[in-house]
C-alpha cells in the first residue's frame, strides 16, 4: 500500500510538473516533449487505477501520433515564437488569480463528491478479478456501445477528410505523368506524315 | 495512506486549472493554446477514469476512450487550419487571425 501511494504521489507530481512545463516552456519544443512526459505519467496513473487499456492506448495516440504531430508542425512553421510571447506576462496575475481560485473550487468539489457523492460508498478501487481490463472495456464496447464506437471512428474519418481538405494544396506549373493520356495515345494522334521538299525544310 | 478517488481528482482538477492557466499566459501563441486544449482533456479522462474504477461501472473507460478520439481529431483539424493560416499569412500569432476571408 505504502508503495502505491508513493507510486501516486510520483506520477501525480510528475504529471503536475510537466504540465507547468507544457504552458512555460520558451520554446514550443520543449512544450511538446513536457507534454509527452505528462501523458507518459498520466498513462502511470490510469495503471496505477487498472486501467491498464487506456493507459496503453494514451501512450500509443498521444504520444505515437497526437505529440509527434505537434512536434512536425511547430518545426515546420518557421515563427518567431520569442515575438509571440511579447506582451503575455501582462494577464498573468489574473491568470494566476483566476486558476487559484478554480483549483480551490474543483479540489472542494472533488472531495465533497468523493466523500458524499455517489463514490462515496465505494468499497475502493475496482479490482479485475478473472476478466482483464481490456476484455471487460471490450464487452461493454462492442455491444451496449456500439453507436458511440461508430460514432468515434465517423469522427475520426471526418476529422481525417477535413485536414486532408484544408491542407492539400494544388499546385500549377508542374508537369505531371498521366498514363491514361500516354496509353491513350494511337498512332494517328501521335505521328504526323510530312513530306518535305529537298532545301526547304519544315516550321514545326 | 490509502489513495483514494479524491486524490485522482485532485491531480485531475490541478491539471485541468494548468491547462486554462496556459491558455491566459500563451494568448498569442495557437500551438501552445492546442496543447492546453490537449492537457483539458487529459484532465477530463482522468477524471473519467477514476471515477469509473471507484464505481466499478466499466462505461466511463468507454467515454474516456471517446473523449480521448475527439481530442486526436481536435488537434488534427486544429494543426491543419493552423498549417493553412499560416501559409496565408505567415503568422501564427492569435490576434492576426481578425478577418473572415481568406
Amino acid at each position: 500500500m505504502i508503495l502505491q501511494a508513493i507510486a501516486f504521489y510520483l506520477l501525480a507530481a510528475t504529471t503536475v510538473a510537466a504540465g507547468l512545463a507544457v504552458i512555460s516552456a520558451r520554446n514550443p519544443v520543449h512544450s511538446v516533449l513536457f507534454l509527452i512526459t505528462a501523458f507518459f505519467s498520466a498513462a502511470g496513473l490510469f495503471v496505477l487505477l487498472g486501467a491498464e487499456f487506456l493507459a496503453m492506448i494514451l501512450v500509443v495516440v498521444y504520444v505515437g501520433a497526437v505529440a509527434v504531430l505537434f512536434l512536425f508542425v511547430v518545426m515546420m512553421l518557421d515563427v518567431d515564437f520569442a515575438e509571440l510571447r511579447r506582451g503575455s506576462s501582462r494577464y498573468l496575475p489574473i491568470g494566476l488569480a483566476v486558476a487559484l481560485l478554480l483549483t480551490i473550487e474543483m479540489i472542494f468539489v472533488a472531495v465533497s463528491v468523493a466523500t458524499n457523492g455517489a463514490a462515496a460508498n465505494s468499497t475502493g478501487p475496482f479490482r479485475a478479478g478473472s476478466v482483464t481490463n481490456a476484455e471487460a472495456i471490450g464487452r461493454v464496447l462492442y455491444t451496449d456501445y456500439v453507436y458511440v464506437f461508430q460514432a468515434a471512428g465517423v469522427v475520426l474519418l471526418i476529422a481525417m477528410i477535413g485536414a486532408i481538405v484544408l491542407t492539400l494544396k494544388h499546385r500549377v506549373g508542374i508537369k505531371r505523368q498521366d498514363v491514361g493520356r500516354q496509353t491513350a495515345r494511337t498512332t494517328a494522334t501521335g505521328m504526323r506524315i510530312v513530306s518535305i521538299k529537298s532545301g526547304e525544310g519544315i516550321d514545326a | 495512506m490509502t489513495i483514494g478517488l479524491s486524490h485522482y481528482l485532485t491531480v485531475a482538477a490541478i491539471l485541468f486549472t494548468i491547462g486554462v492557466l496556459g491558455i491566459f499566459v500563451n494568448r498569442r501563441n495557437v500551438i501552445v493554446i492546442l496543447m492546453s486544449i490537449e492537457l483539458i482533456l487529459l484532465a477530463v479522462n482522468i477524471n473519467l477514469v477514476a471515477f469509473s474504477v471507484f464505481l466499478h461501472d466499466v462505461v466511463g473507460q468507454v467515454y474516456a476512450l471517446v473523449v480521448l478520439t475527439v481530442a486526436a481529431a481536435e488537434a488534427a483539424v486544429g494543426l491543419a487550419i493552423l498549417v493553412t493560416f499560416f501559409r496565408s499569412r505567415g503568422t501564427i500569432a492569435v490576434d492576426d487571425a481578425s478577418v473572415m476571408r481568406g
